[in-house]
């Protein structure tokens, strides 16, 4: 269990990382926003994985879920203030 | 000027990863649980008939500070609310047209919508059983509710119905607590219903009755805000 748990947690570190930085670097708005709520969803696969099940669906509801959803919801109603 | 930023950055940047490699380089495990969290787990089964011990600590243990929890969603919600109302659009005016959701999201939502409503009843029904609870459920409801408002932002749900749902699962589950107080063990106390089979549906006392109450409470703030951002006007 130990020996795939911590290769298993390693990789979605970095998985973490590199989705963060892909949230910073990218040029498109609409990449940074789902980058950052794919931050959230392998934070929810981390907290699962230390036996938290509570916390991972607490964080998969509200911080991939609906801040995501926010995020383009607002970023919609930019593009179509910025039309008019 | 911006050498000196970048640097200023970098040293707060590693005094930070600093302070992580502190906490994790003295981390030891440890080799049994604290006083509480042994108290927990030797007697939450007997004394609350949940099987979810998290649930049990959240809503029975620790119920004011859930209360407190709920209070905080509540005055944000509300002050969301109050301060979009000065901005409301006009019935048919709001998020008209512009931004059509095209085909596949509206197909996509009319099949998930509601499999999303009924999941998160599931899981707030069943957090005395499960992971999960009245927070998750409701925020599975409210993304329900924002998928819904994507594929067709012209749609309105009823303020009046929100509102009153959230008034009524508040007042109910304070009510719910002073009972605790008055006929069982203090404020919010679940044993005022039998503790029934554990592991069954129908068991530790008022957790389920509490969770549903959260979970329609908390789905109801989050869709009215939600809906609020929806419904302001588009700044001329």
């Amino acid at each position: 269990m130990n020996m795939l748990l911590i290769p298993m947690a390693l990789v979605l570190a970095v998985a973490m990382i590199g989705s963060a930085a892909l949230a910073l670097f990218t040029s498109t708005r609409i990449t940074a926003v789902l980058a950052s709520g794919l931050v959230s969803l392998f934070a929810s696969v981390l907290f699962l994985l230390l036996a938290a099940p509570d916390v991972a669906m607490t964080e998969a509801a509200i911080g991939s879920g609906l801040t995501t959803f926010l995020f383009v919801f607002v970023l919609s109603r930019i593009r179509r203030e910025s039309d008019q | 000027m911006n050498l000196a930023r970048n640097t200023i950055v970098v040293v707060l940047l590693a005094l930070l990863g600093m302070a992580f490699y502190t906490l994790f380089a003295g981390y030891v495990p440890d080799e049994s649980l604290n006083i509480s969290a042994l108290y927990y787990a030797e007697n939450t089964a007997a004394e609350t008939g949940a099987q979810n011990v998290v649930a049990a600590i959240i809503v029975t243990y620790r119920g004011l500070d859930t209360l407190g929890e709920v209070t905080v969603l509540f005055l944000t919600a509300a002050i969301v609310g109050l301060v979009l109302a000065e901005s409301r659009a006009p019935k048919k005016a709001a998020g008209h047209g512009i931004l059509p959701p095209g085909e596949l999201l509206t197909t996509g939502a009319r099949l998930l919508v509601p499999m999303i409503l009924l999941f998160g009843a599931y899981v707030f029904i069943n957090g005395h059983l499960t992971p999960g609870g009245g927070f998750q459920g409701g925020a599975i409801l409210a993304s329900g509710a924002i998928l819904m408002l994507l594929a067709d932002p012209g749609k309105r749900f009823s303020h009046g119905l929100i509102s009153r749902i959230e008034s009524i699962s508040g007042l109910a589950y304070v009510v719910i607590g002073v009972i605790g107080a008055i006929w069982a063990g203090g404020f919010l106390d679940n044993a005022i219903l039998p503790l029934g089979t554990f592991g069954s549906l129908a068991s530790a006392g008022a957790i389920p009755l509490i969770y549903a109450l959260i979970g329609l409470k908390v789905g109801a703030e989050f869709s009215s805000m939600l809906q609020s951002f929806e419904e302001t006007e588009d700044a001329a």
